[in-house]
């Protein structure tokens, strides 16, 4: 039994109680209307502060780890995107690391084979990566949509894109079919649920994890679940949920009839997500931006960087070495300063 | 090494599996073999860093001033201020996984604390119980705890267990660099005095004679001299190296190791006779600064502000003598200060030039602002002009594989200049494996100030995964010489091959260079540097 999870999993748990049986007994102002906002809040200044109190620290010295080869000598091909030269360069990379995790795209594994040391090429922690990262984006992007009167093309088309695996009978007799599968959701889920499994299963993983890594999971997958249940099985009464979230989104919010309390469950999970993200390790999505050792060209010897706090020291000056050694200098034939 | 096991036992030995205890729970077991010895106090005095004590790394009392939690809680709290890197790393680690095994340490001994992730969370525990308010609220289910002084034990242990070679760096989906923590680390020991030896006896020695290895400057000469002799029983030829000149057109700065100790010793013959053919063949005056007589910088292992004094002899010399730009020999930390570092600190260097090859009228852009360029790409590009007399047939009895180090490799990007080198002077050249080569290059076990005799156990753990790749190349190849640009290595892995692969030899990648170099007015050699019999003069011994 691993405490680690055990917290996660039963604060999660606590929190889903907390919203459904809060709704039941009248309090779905608080659940549909005080908590998003104030969620909502939290984030935005949370995110704000931290990253603020991040950029407040200096930058004292260029240090990007450099994966490839440096720009040296001109018959010597660069490597222009792993050991970027430039801004341009940098900003490459960086597009790379942020959408495509170029980095973790490198991973592999080792085991001591038969007495050899063995390297492998390990894709699925990259793999998992971006089918998480990727298909949480799609599921924000499609909630516009409750956001949005009229709904904007793009986030019909991507809605569109997203449910392309539709599952219909349709005969003149018999009629069969699942409302649009929107596949992000069910990736959403499926990866979640690798990232859980890895962290449960793979014992070094599992050693240096700790109760903040599995609640984000937990409560991911909270909302990715109530939001399937919601949309395949307990067929919810969309207008009024469009309802309540334009009237959060237009500042003038009230709660409509008819709203499904797994509902609440599932705003409230987001919620919680927010207001914890500020605060949480969630914040690599902003700190990624700040890293020096990626975002930072590798050219100090070329272009001098400044340090902010750079206050002189003591040395051990060319004259306090003569004074000590000269004699001794003398009697070498090396040259001195002073005879 | 006596009471070490055989490599083979060595290597099966190695568990992975975590404790049953979290490692929170799981105590620190400073054990010989894996640790250096504490800071000679009179070390630390010398050069004015705090608290200067008598103390040993295995007794339970550490003799710390009474307000020690508060003096590491300040020094963290201006690192934070100080340091981005430190700052956001503090923050973001998802405690992914990716890292884990790329670690040398963790691969060598299985310890779950060498995940760099795990040495990073020795600090974060701290950082968060202290500075967020998750932490401060939630505690360990936050990943909080407070410092205590097995705490304190447990940093002072994985932090010199690291070797500051950032290869977890280039896997980690943020860049997270373990270099930076352990360095972080490393500064709050040493506002306690908790330094090694090691580090801190080179730091004072550095600070007083100009080198880490103490040598007075009539002592250099007379070192450097003794190589003068050797050339010339091996070539006939008498190289005059000027020592302190004034107005020379480049001062030489490299480790003092090279002097010191075999097979370095050979490298830097290669050094004064490459000198001697520039010299003779197209007048360039080159000289060696017996006050700037260290490339290297062990303050890098103790904290900036040392690293800064340390380095401030580079500058000042060059401005003394008059010269137009640095080169610089072999050699990985000192690179990735002069690279990353240098310019920063005690720039800008507006009383030199921008280093022009005077011999290939080359202009080194790359070094435009610090002038100082790698003794590497200097003779690439010597060669790539066809200034250097080469024959590379006396190489013949080498099959020679490179290792790239940390340094120049992961704080540089210094990979095609000396293999360039390499395939011109050498016939026999193969790359080891590419998932230990490059970018992904295994650390010799030794940097970052761990190269001790203590913790032998230690180096020969953290050096298995390069020693393995090497095996590779030697059981598919015959690879016989391990060719490095760094001094540390050249002084940490003929130990580690000695143990792993007695017939693999190490050696400079300058040394090559000089066996391969036709001196003007040479004799006809029988030897090579290191005295042994040339390919095809065998019988005439």
């Amino acid at each position: 039994m691993n405490v680690n999870y055990m917290y996660s999993l039963l604060a999660v748990v606590v929190l889903f109680l907390l919203s459904y049986l809060g709704v039941k007994v009248g309090l779905a102002p608080l659940f549909g209307i005080v908590i998003p906002y104030l969620a909502v809040a939290i984030f935005l200044v949370g995110v704000v502060r931290r990253v603020m109190g991040w950029a407040k620290s200096a930058v004292p010295f260029r240090i990007p780890t450099t994966c490839g080869q440096q720009k040296s000598l001109p018959w010597i091909r660069h490597s222009k995107i792993d050991n970027p030269f430039t801004p341009g360069g940098v900003v490459i990379r960086m597009i790379l690391e942020i959408v495509c995790f170029r980095s973790l795209f490198r991973n592999t594994r080792n085991a001591i084979r038969e007495g050899k040391l063995v390297h492998e090429w390990e894709i699925w922690l990259w793999v998992a990566a971006l089918a998480f990262h990727y298909s949480f984006l799609v599921v924000i992007f499609r909630h516009l949509r409750l956001f949005t009167d009229p709904i904007p093309a793009c986030v019909q088309l991507i809605e569109k894109l997203d449910s392309f695996f539709r599952f219909e009978i349709l005969t003149d007799v018999f009629h069969f079919g699942l409302p649009a599968v929107f596949l992000s959701g069910f990736v959403l889920l499926a990866a979640v649920t690798f990232l859980f499994l890895r962290r449960v299963i793979s014992p070094p993983v599992r050693y240096i994890s700790l109760a903040a890594d599995y609640f984000p999971l937990f409560l991911i997958f909270g909302i990715a679940f109530s939001g399937i249940l919601m949309r395949y099985f307990s067929k919810v009464n969309i207008r009024s949920i469009k309802e309540l979230t334009m009237g959060l989104v237009t500042f003038h919010p009230h709660i409509p009839d008819g709203v499904d309390p797994v509902f609440y469950v599932h705003l409230f999970f987001v919620s919680i997500l927010l207001a914890y993200f500020p605060y949480s390790k969630l914040m690599h999505m902003a700190g990624v931006f700040l890293s020096p050792t990626r975002n930072l060209p590798g050219n100090t010897r070329a272009v001098r960087h400044v340090n902010p706090w750079n206050y002189p020291v003591p040395v051990h000056t060319y004259e306090e070495y003569e004074e000590e050694f000269r004699e001794k200098m003398i009697e070498a034939g090396l040259p001195v300063e002073k005879e | 090494m006596s009471d070490l096991p055989k490599p083979k036992e060595l290597i099966s030995r190695i568990d992975r599996t975590p404790p049953h205890t979290g490692w929170m729970d799981t105590p620190v077991n400073i054990r010989k073999g894996m640790y250096c010895y504490a800071a000679n106090p009179k070390s630390v005095e010398y050069v004015g860093l705090p608290y200067p004590h008598a103390w040993n790394p295995i007794e339970e009392d550490w003799h710390l001033p009474e307000n020690w939690k508060e003096i590491l809680h300040e020094g963290f709290k201006v690192r934070l201020e100080r340091f981005r890197s430190f700052k956001v790393f503090m923050d973001i680690c998802v405690r992914c996984g990716a890292c884990a095994d790329k670690c040398h340490f963790f691969i060598g001994t299985g310890d779950p604390k060498n995940m760099p992730v795990l040495r990073a969370e020795l600090l974060r525990s701290v950082y968060r119980n202290d500075f967020t308010t998750a932490g401060k609220i939630l505690k360990r289910i936050a990943g909080a705890r407070p410092l205590t002084m097995d705490v304190l034990k447990e940093w002072w242990y994985y932090f010199f267990q690291c070797t500051e070679c950032r290869r977890c760096s280039v896997f980690c989906p943020y860049g997270i660099d373990t270099a930076e923590i352990t360095i972080m680390g490393r500064e709050l020991l040493n506002l306690l005095g908790l330094n090694i030896d090691w580090v801190a006896t080179p730091v004072a020695n550095c600070y007083r004679t100009g080198n880490h290895l103490g040598i007075q400057p009539h002592a250099f000469k007379d070192m450097i001299d003794f190589f003068v002799d050797d050339i010339e029983s091996i070539t006939g030829i008498r190289v005059e190296p000027n020592f302190n000149k004034k107005g020379a057109d480049i001062l030489f700065i490299t480790p003092s190791g090279d002097v010191f100790a075999d097979p370095g010793t050979y490298t830097c013959m290669g050094y004064l006779m490459l000198h001697h053919f520039l010299k003779e063949k197209y007048g360039l005056d080159i000289t060696w600064s017996t006050y700037a007589s260290e490339g290297g910088n062990f303050g890098f292992f103790t904290s900036h502000e040392t690293m800064k004094r340390l380095n401030a002899k580079m500058y000042a010399e060059a401005k003394r003598l008059g010269v137009k730009w640095i080169l610089g020999g072999e050699c990985g930390h000192m690179w990735r200060v002069i690279n990353q570092y240098m310019d920063t600190m005690n720039g800008p260097a507006d009383f030199l030039e921008e280093p022009v090859n005077p011999i290939t009228g080359t202009r080194f852009e790359n070094a435009r602002s610090t002038k100082m360029v790698h003794i590497s790409e200097f003779t690439a590009d010597l060669i790539k002009h066809g200034k250097l007399d080469l024959d590379p047939a006396r190489n013949d009895n080498l099959v020679v594989t490179f290792h790239d180090s940390c340094n120049p490799a992961r704080g540089m990007g210094m990979f095609d200049e000396p293999r360039y080198v390499i395939q011109n002077v050498v016939n026999k050249f193969y790359d080891m494996p590419a998932n230990t080569i490059r970018e992904q290059t295994f650390c010799c076990g030794s940097g970052a100030g761990l190269n001790a005799g203590e913790n032998m156990e230690l180096r020969l753990c953290g050096g298995m995964p390069r020693a393995m790749a090497v095996k590779h190349v030697h059981e598919k190849y015959g690879v016989n010489m391990l060719a490095t640009i760094c001094a540390i290595d050249r002084a940490a892995l003929p130990t580690l091959m000695d143990y792993y692969l007695p017939d693999v030899r190490v050696t400079g990648v300058t040394e090559l260079v000089a066996n391969a170099l036709i001196l003007p007015g040479e004799q006809e050699r029988t030897t090579n540097l290191r005295g042994e019999p040339l390919p095809g003069m065998e019988e005439e011994e």
